[in-house]
């Protein structure tokens, strides 16, 4: 293949991955969008192993088949609840990959043919080197830390020290000026000094933030891989990487985005850490106080469901952990074969990464157009006969819209107490995340059925017969 | 497509007649990747909220794309610490590119209509 062959074939891979993400506009659409990028990603791996430089195949398949092998059995067993986890992993693997391809052109740049007249590295690709590996470093133990923290190996709650942020910027100087010695004479010395330091700095990012604010992290974290990416690109002078590496940038930094709206956060904000810690603390102190609830039994609540008209669930991540999903489904079967009209309501932060709800929903055979974004469930709360609450707190809690001291402050909730009538599972009337006492538990209208939410879904459904 | 990529792309036309006399190779990739965002920004947008686990999944397959890097580090037939790296590299891009697509098309066909 001549060099311009390559570099056709490279921008057709470029164009299927673009089509892989307009695919998931919608679901209908986003399954041939994956088969997109799936072809997309074999073309770009055909291509670059036909290359006269690559020789050593023997080595190279049985690295692509291990790995093929350990990714692929992952796919197939990992729980839907644990994709946070897994994403931050993969992100993880990233970050390294990137770190390893940037030592290794270092070491022999004539491999990349990227080499000077005396073998040694042009200027700019030093430099184009030294951004790669440090935000490929950020990125695997950063990634490495959330990991940690999703999959509970480490508590979630915060950890923050003094002086915390001034190390971190000390530490983010000397990194940098490590890479500024490496980028004018190669020393080894230095480029290992910036890689040490850029690991640790992943490390110290992380620490400090809680596990509430873990959605946006691991959007951040997917912006960096794709960041890193486009810096291994510039490396190779590979413009298919790095319309990947962008693509795949400009997204995670979208998702951060959303997630930072949808907690009335600023992303500087998030970074800074902190949050839940002081917040936990607060949460004990603040009395649940004596204030009346009604509480009932499961009969009293199938006997308001089955007498709605319309009816809207609000899922939060308390419906995972209980793995309720299954028998709330058929409840939702039972109330829609009798006549009433059942919708469930998405807030962007209910699960623990974004779409995460969605996803689980699904999973639980949940047809997707009965399951709606909050801008588009929110003016019909008014018109809704009852609205269930299951496993979710401070995304209801009106005192975000009119509580300006309290933390959560401007947050955008769905609008439950404008229904009818409004029905909350929950184990018992503890705090949410943010800390806070929720005014819907204590309405007139509002009836607290206080079970696990996947025995109060059964009970429900034996009371439905 | 929006206003913003057209004239993005009439730059990059116009970056590529420069190219002719003197534009450095950087500069040119540089306008690859502003562009890239541009597009990257309009396409992404246009995911519905629904799927956003899966857009995390597959842009994780899609970032191992570094797998072409890797490739070419584990290329040379002599090994050393570099081809050594290399074939790390490949193995963990590897797991990502499959682990990545496959969960991505396990979660996209959970997602049905209403019978």
């Amino acid at each position: 293949m001549s060099a311009n062959m390559v570099a056709l074939a490279y921008l057709i891979a470029a164009v299927l991955i673009i089509f892989a993400l307009k695919g998931l506009s919608s679901p209908e659409s986003s399954r041939r969008g994956n088969l997109f990028g799936m072809i997309g990603m074999l073309i770009a791996i055909v291509v670059t192993l036909q290359l006269p430089g690559v020789q050593n195949y023997t080595w190279i398949f049985a690295a692509l088949a291990v790995g093929g092998l350990v990714g692929g059995s992952v796919a197939r067993k990992i729980p839907m609840t644990h994709m946070p986890q897994l994403v931050a992993f993969m992100h993880s693997l990233v970050g390294l990959a990137a770190v390893l391809i940037a030592v290794s052109a270092f070491y022999d740049p004539a491999a990349y043919g990227i080499a000077d007249a005396e073998g040694g590295l042009h200027l700019s690709s030093r430099i184009e080197l030294f951004l790669g590996t440090f935000i490929g470093a950020i990125t695997f133990t950063a990634s490495i830390v959330a990991f940690a923290k999703l999959q509970g190996l480490v508590s979630g709650r915060p950890v923050t020290f003094k002086g915390q942020h001034l190390l971190n910027l000390l530490l983010g100087l000397v990194m940098v000026g490590a890479g500024v010695v490496f980028c004018m004479n190669q020393s080894w010395d230095a480029f290992l000094l910036m890689l040490a330091i850029a690991l640790v700095l992943g490390v110290l990012l992380i620490i400090p933030i809680g596990g509430a604010d873990m959605p946006v992290i691991v959007s951040m974290l997917n912006s960096y891989s794709g960041w890193a990416a486009a810096g291994i690109g510039f490396t190779l002078s590979n413009n298919m990487l790095i319309i990947a590496g962008a693509l795949v940038g400009s997204s995670g930094a979208i998702l951060s985005y959303i997630m930072c709206k949808a907690m009335n956060r600023s992303l500087f904000n998030v970074l800074l850490g902190g949050f839940g810690g002081e917040v936990a603390a607060a949460g004990s102190a603040a009395s649940v106080g004596d204030r009346p609830v009604k509480a009932g039994a499961a009969e009293d609540a199938a006997f308001l469901l089955q007498n709605a008209r319309s009816v809207v669930i609000v899922p939060g991540y308390g419906l995972a952990v209980a793995r309720a999903q299954h028998a709330l489904k058929e409840v939702v079967d039972k109330l829609i074969a009798s006549g009433v009209q059942v919708r469930f309501a998405i807030h962007p932060v209910a699960g623990r990464m974004p779409g995460h709800m969605n996803v689980l929903l699904a999973e639980a055979d949940v047809p997707y157009d009965i399951v709606c974004e909050m801008d588009e469930i929110n003016p019909e709360f008014a018109e809704t006969d009852v609205a269930l609450v299951l496993g979710a707190n401070d995304v209801t809690n009106p005192a975000a819209k009119t509580d300006s001291s309290c933390p959560i402050y401007g947050m955008p909730i769905l609008d439950v107490e404008k229904a009818e009538h409004i029905l909350v599972v929950k184990r018992s009337l503890s705090v949410g995340y943010a800390g806070l006492d929720n005014d819907i538990f204590y309405m007139d209208k509002t009836m607290m059925l206080f079970d696990d939410a996947k025995k109060a879904c059964e009970a429900i459904l034996k009371a439905l017969d | 497509m929006s206003q913003s990529v057209m004239d993005a792309a009439e730059a990059a036309t116009q970056a590529g007649s420069q190219a002719v006399d003197s534009a450095d190779p950087f500069i040119l990739a540089f306008t690859v990747f502003v562009l890239a965002i541009f597009v990257g920004y309009h396409v992404v947008w246009n995911v519905t909220p629904a799927l956003h686990t899966p857009l995390m999944s597959v842009t994780n397959a899609i970032s191992s794309i570094v797998i072409v890097g890797a490739i070419l580090a584990a290329g040379p037939l002599e090994m050393n610490i570099g081809t050594v790296l290399g074939l790390v590299a490949v193995g963990l891009a590897a797991v990502n590119i499959f682990g990545g697509f496959m969960v991505t098309q396990r979660m996209l066909a959970m997602f049905k209509k209403r019978q």
